[in-house]
């Protein structure tokens, strides 16, 4: 270690291991991993969905998971739940899907319409 | 890619509690479900709440899972990580409103928090040099670096850092005479022995970050002009000394220890240091005797260390603490360390909460936080409904905080005034079941076993003391004793050759000066009040309580209790040892205690 660029070279890279640890407030997508949907692909949905916020230099979006939410048949299923906005609700999010949401709707802040199959009222 | 990360505290505590195996059930589950590759496991320093240990929390959700058993560790990943459900078993719940709490930004004891010096602990890797840096660490040194050295001084002396290791003496101040001083080679030494036995904040410092104690040594010896180092912790910490050693290694390997670091001329290395755990050696020239290799028995001062000190040299020795703070003073700058706290004790205190308190461990306030909010607001209270009595701080060095000063803001100089000290952080909480003769004698049979010998007031005149102690426990206290461990005690204070003697009579003093009538009970009507002194209890049975059930004869391994069947029992007073069994056994609360 010769210099101080070094040292914040190591910081950026290790920041982004440390990701996940850090306070996430922007909003967060939410994964349901019942019996359901984990026969229906939502470990899939869950990788994808992780890889495209890092693709999208995304760090400010949780992504966690959570049981079953009861809308079986459309699984699997992803909750969007960005700050001061309603949740939407996406069903058959498979790999394709997953990664449309976030680039569209985390990302580009449009709801993905014709995936949608539940929004929280206003 | 990794989805979720496991933090397993390893801390001393959580380590004891069985974090190993639970550690290695999750582990094992990881690789059944096959997301080993998805789900990382992160050892780390102590997160704080000791008794609920072994703790493991999950990120992103930051979910606090507590009391974790090698039973019930599969659940974190079978349920949690497999199917996404939370395990609500293992979330704590508020002991009043028994609501769960889901991360650790729901439990009362963390959030009255303020995290600086343990602001790694619990949420980094200590073995991760990058980690360390990733949380801004060595940037501090990098600044330092490029800072003259009375800079850096003055930066410290603004900051108002006093000395954590018990006197509270101005850092800054220690400092400027280290740099001062005619003599070289100069060294920096780390006082991490914490001979206190309640206090562990040192131990969780250097095992949970321990980066911020070398980043800060190398400061300090680039801030008075030293290149040699020596980290002195005591053989008890061996994890500490693991992490430590391990934590050298890798600040050699990056560039941060050893010969021209980050490309400047200055150069410094550190050397660990393993002291036999006697509690004079934590005594600053006791202690540099003791690295010298020679016998640990302390010296009069002046010289002060920061003139003659490690081999006569000039020698900067800080506490563990102390030293913490000192890379985010450098980073943020002294008015910002000045934010918190009082105006003349600023920044935070990490105190060692333990006693009769709802929630034990280390925790972080800052200076002037008052010992209700403490007690009640983070430790939760007393638990079963019992009365707060006083807290203990200072270990055998200090004294009693009572219930009249729950409201005083605490720090150095408030301690001070009502006779104890702040000392290294040690909290203990007494209820009304403690006797506070029996809580003094306890702490000077500590000062009596720790005296090293070299000096005849505090070898000889504290070993007087707690004859005097003893005798008025076993209910052989005379007219007069008061005043003569009053007297005596002043007499080690004046005359003692090292800070042990001359704090040693404290404890007795302290509640001498507050329960002088529980003293008075003791010698003069022979009771303890709070039947703890074995010898001034009496048992007895009160007939028209006593159904002869005959479990008390049974329980009685002296046979002092004889009765028949369905009659009354009687204790015979002669025969009894007061071992209590018989007042444990009633079911018919027949057995009287006083
Ligand atoms: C009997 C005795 C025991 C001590 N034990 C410790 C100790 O365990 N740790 C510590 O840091 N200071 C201890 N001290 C205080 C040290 O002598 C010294 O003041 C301190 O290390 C200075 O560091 P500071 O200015 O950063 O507090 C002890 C002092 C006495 C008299
Ligand atoms: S005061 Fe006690 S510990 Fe200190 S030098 Fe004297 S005998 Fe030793
Ligand atoms: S246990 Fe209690 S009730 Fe039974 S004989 Fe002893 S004193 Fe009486
Ligand atoms: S206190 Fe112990 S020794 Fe005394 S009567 Fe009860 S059981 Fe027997
Ligand atoms: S050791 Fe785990 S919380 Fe303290």
């Amino acid at each position: 270690m010769k210099s101080l660029e070094e040292l914040k070279r190591i910081k950026e890279q290790t920041l982004k291991e440390m990701d996940l640890r850090q306070a996430k407030e922007r909003g967060k997508v939410i994964v349901a991993m019942g019996t359901c949907g984990i026969a229906a692909g939502a470990k899939d949905a869950l990788m994808a969905i992780i890889e495209e916020l890092e693709k999208a230099d995304i760090h400010d979006v949780k992504v966690v998971q959570s049981g079953c939410m009861g809308l079986c048949d459309k699984e699997p299923t992803v909750e969007v739940a960005m700050k001061d906005q309603p949740a939407v609700i996406y069903g058959d999010v498979n790999d394709a899907n997953a990664r449309r949401i976030v680039r569209e709707h985390v990302q580009g802040g449009n709801v993905v319409a014709d995936l949608v199959i539940k929004r929280e009222n206003i | 890619m990794i989805r979720n990360q496991l933090l397993v505290c390893a801390g001393g505590a959580c380590i004891t509690s069985g974090e190993k195996s639970v550690k290695d059930v999750l582990v094992d589950e990881l690789k059944k479900n096959g997301i080993e590759d998805e789900v990382q496991v992160i050892e780390t320093g102590c997160m704080g709440a000791c008794d609920l240990g072994p703790i493991v929390v999950v990120y992103p959700e930051g979910t606090f899972y507590q009391k974790v058993t090698v039973e019930n560790a599969g659940l974190i990943v079978n349920e949690h990580l497999v199917k996404g459900r939370t395990v609500s078993e293992l979330l704590y719940s508020e002991p009043t409103s028994e609501k769960k709490a889901q991360t650790s930004g729901d439990i009362p004891f963390y959030t009255r928090q303020v995290k600086r010096v343990l602001r790694n602990c619990g949420v980094i890797d200590p073995l991760s040099i990058e980690e360390y840096i990733a949380r801004d660490g060595y940037f501090a040194l990098g600044k330092a670096l490029e800072m003259t050295p009375d800079d850096i001084i003055g930066v410290v002396l603004d900051s108002g850092l006093r000395g954590r290791g018990g006197a509270g003496f101005p850092t800054g101040l220690k400092w400027k005479a280290t740099r001062a001083a005619q003599g070289s080679p100069k060294y920096v030494v780390c006082n991490g022995d914490e001979g206190d036995p309640g206090a562990f904040m040192d131990r969780s410092v250097l095992e949970g970050d321990p980066h911020s104690i070398i980043e800060a040594m190398a400061i300090a010896g680039y801030a008075i002009g030293a290149e040699q180092g020596y980290m002195y912790v005591r053989a008890e910490y061996p994890l500490a000394i693991e992490r430590f050693e391990y934590a050298i290694g890798k600040a050699r390997e990056y560039g941060f220890l050893g010969r021209n670091i980050l490309g400047t001329s200055f150069s410094f290395d550190i050397e660990i240091r393993i002291g036999a755990g006697a509690f004079v050696c934590g005594e600053e020239t006791a202690l540099l005797r003791s690295i010298e290799g020679k016998r640990g028995t302390p010296s009069i001062k002046p010289p002060f260390p920061a003139q003659s000190g490690l081999w006569n040299k000039p020698t900067l020795i800080n506490n563990v603490e102390t030293y913490a703070n000192i890379p985010q003073i450098i980073t943020n700058g002294a008015e910002w360390f000045r934010s918190v706290g009082t105006a003349k004790s600023p920044g935070t205190k990490v105190f060692a909460l333990a006693g009769m308190v709802q929630n034990t461990g280390l925790v972080e306030v800052p200076m002037g936080t008052t010992l209700r909010e403490l007690v009640f607001d983070i430790g939760g209270g007393i638990p079963g409904g019992k009365k707060f009595k006083a807290a203990q701080t200072g270990g055998p060095s200090g004294g009693v905080i009572t219930p009249d000063y729950l409201d005083m803001p605490i720090d150095y100089d408030t301690l001070k005034e009502i006779g104890t000290i702040m000392g290294s952080g040690g909290l203990i909480v007494l209820d009304e079941t403690s006797c506070m003769v029996d809580v003094a004698k306890f702490y000077l049979g500590f000062t009596v076993d720790e005296s090293c010998g070299k000096c005849t007031p505090c070898r000889e005149g504290t070993r007087q003391m707690f004859h005097m102690m003893e005798q008025i426990c076993d209910g052989k206290g005379k007219d007069g004793d008061i005043e003569k461990l009053t007297k005596l005690g002043k007499c080690i204070i004046d005359t003692s050759l090292c800070g042990l003697g001359q704090t040693a009579p404290n404890p007795v003093l302290s509640t001498i000066r507050f329960y002088e009538d529980e003293y008075r009970a003791h010698i003069y009507d022979k009771k303890c009040p709070a039947h703890v002194c074995k010898h001034l209890l009496t048992y007895s049975v009160t007939a028209d309580k006593c159904v002869g059930c005959t479990a008390c004869a049974r329980q009685c391994s002296v046979h002092a209790i004889t009765g028949e069947v369905k009659k009354v029992h009687v204790i015979d007073q002669s025969k009894c040892i007061k071992c209590g069994s018989c007042y444990e056994i009633c079911r018919f609360g027949a057995i009287r205690k006083e």
